[in-house]
């Protein structure tokens, strides 16, 4: 799975735009993204596994706020920053 | 820590994109500001230990991103992320999510390495590893009247919402402490935070329909005098108290203040030495509350008798101008006499190097400055 990553991360992910992590919901790429750079999943998902306000997951071409969204057949998960929150 | 042998003072500047470190010289006359740390960040508060650790800890999020604390072991040199930031437990009964770590504080000088966060929503954490790693004090978070106390859910919460800060450990005893709630009051534990009480008799919640009520007050600052910490002084949203201790209410020392000024503000400052010495930085509650210094003439306002009269201290500061100082963004150093300092909302610094009587403006053009404290 290909994760891309907006700028406010690459910090965790030595400046990469893009990585690699598996799982089969957006909750368990998350999980995986987490394991190989720590922190960065708490500075988009909060404590109550709510994805923070102003960021955005986009699966398949859709935002997705439910980390139980199934994977399958997906092949990419997109970070970003929301448009509002700066 | 600044001391009256020391060469340098430094400040620790939080502001809105970022935070900086000024260097001033033995005379603190020539300030050089550093490069912004962690430029675009929110940066709420800045503390060093005074327990000589070295350890800077810095409350911090972005626009986007959340919460955090980052950390230096190298008296700012270099930073790291907190392995584990100040976070509510995972299925809070509540539903809770800390929004922003808002304050830090140190712990009690017998336990190097303890520090403690205040947040909104109105959290308390704690961290025993020199902020790697903070966990939720159970006995606030939990408390069986938190949601009361802390008038959750925070929907009439201040304007960046309900904010748990003041958190202040007696130099006597590591298990005394206070925290104050924005809005919700002060608050005392004598326990090491495992059971809480509200402490507000005496003060005003001109907010309320009420005269007198146990909670829902908004300190904006509380500060604890270290040479006699018994003595406690508060600037609310309605007025300047202090409480001598035992006593069980405060007494409203701003009235004492000039009619025209009042006694509304958001920051207090203790002398490091003198606990009849205090300052603040009125500002405008009037009508929609405004927010600036009143009458757009800004001022600090000093005590040296414990509030029984108060003197303005504006020698050097604009006739006019509009800014606003946060409860977090003034400080005093240890050095004598004492050097008084605040950040502006316009981002610029401001010091005295004679307890108020003369000040000079050490840098400009910050951005808004949410935090300044002396390392």
């Amino acid at each position: 799975m290909r994760v891309r990553i907006p700028t406010p991360l690459r910090s965790y992910t030595r400046n990469a735009a893009s990585v690699t992590a598996s799982g089969s919901t957006v909750g368990e790429v998350l999980a995986d993204l987490d394991e190989q750079f720590p922190g960065i999943t708490f500075r988009l998902v909060d404590e109550q596994g709510s994805v923070r306000q102003h960021m955005v997951i986009w699966v398949d071409g859709r935002r997705c706020r439910d980390l139980d969204t199934p994977l399958d057949g997906i092949d990419e998960v997109v970070l970003m920053q929301a448009l509002s929150g700066g | 820590m600044n001391t009256e042998s020391s060469d340098v003072t430094t400040l620790l500047v939080g502001t809105r994109k970022g935070a900086w470190m000024l260097s001033g010289d033995a005379a603190r006359e020539q300030w050089v500001a550093s490069e912004p740390i962690f430029l675009g960040h929110i940066v709420q508060h800045l503390v060093a230990d005074p327990r000589g650790s070295g350890t800077i800890v810095m409350a911090a999020k972005t626009g986007h991103l959340g919460p955090t604390v980052f950390r230096s072991t190298d008296q700012g040199g270099t930073w790291t992320e907190a392995s584990r930031p100040p976070a509510f437990n995972a299925g809070d009964a509540y539903g809770r999510a800390v929004r922003t770590v808002f304050w830090v504080t140190p712990g009690h000088a017998s336990v190097p390495g303890v520090w403690y966060a205040g947040a909104s929503p109105q959290g308390l954490f704690r961290s025993t590893d020199d902020g790697d790693t903070w966990a939720p004090v159970a006995g606030w978070n939990d408390h069986p009247q938190w949601n009361t106390w802390a008038e959750w859910p925070d929907v009439e919460g201040t304007p960046d919402g309900s904010v748990l800060h003041s958190v202040i450990v007696d130099p006597r005893d590591a298990a005394h402490m206070y925290i104050g709630l924005s809005g919700g009051g002060v608050f005392e534990s004598v326990d090491a935070g495992a059971d809480w009480r509200p402490l507000n008799a005496g003060c005003a919640a001109d907010f309320l329909p009420e005269p007198e009520y146990p909670t829902g007050h908004d300190p904006h600052c509380v500060r604890m005098h270290p040479a006699m910490p018994d003595r406690l002084y508060q600037q609310n949203h309605c007025g300047i108290y202090r409480l001598d201790r035992p006593a069980e209410r405060w007494v409203r020392i701003g009235d004492n203040m000039p009619r025209e000024v009042g006694d509304i503000g958001f920051p207090i400052e203790l002398h490091p030495r003198d606990p009849d010495t205090a300052w603040v930085f009125p500002m405008d509650g009037t009508d929609v509350w405004p927010r600036t210094s009143p009458d757009g003439r800004p001022a600090v306002y000093v005590t040296r008798d414990a509030g029984e009269s108060w003197s303005r201290l504006a020698a050097g500061l604009p006739e006019r101008a509009w800014f606003t100082v946060k409860r977090q963004a003034m400080c005093v150093d240890r050095s004598e006499p004492v050097g008084v300092y605040f950040g502006t909302t316009s981002g610029e610094i401001w010091a005295s190097r004679d307890g108020g009587e003369h000040w000079t403006c050490i840098v400009a053009h910050l951005p808004e400055i949410y935090s300044l404290e002396v390392a």
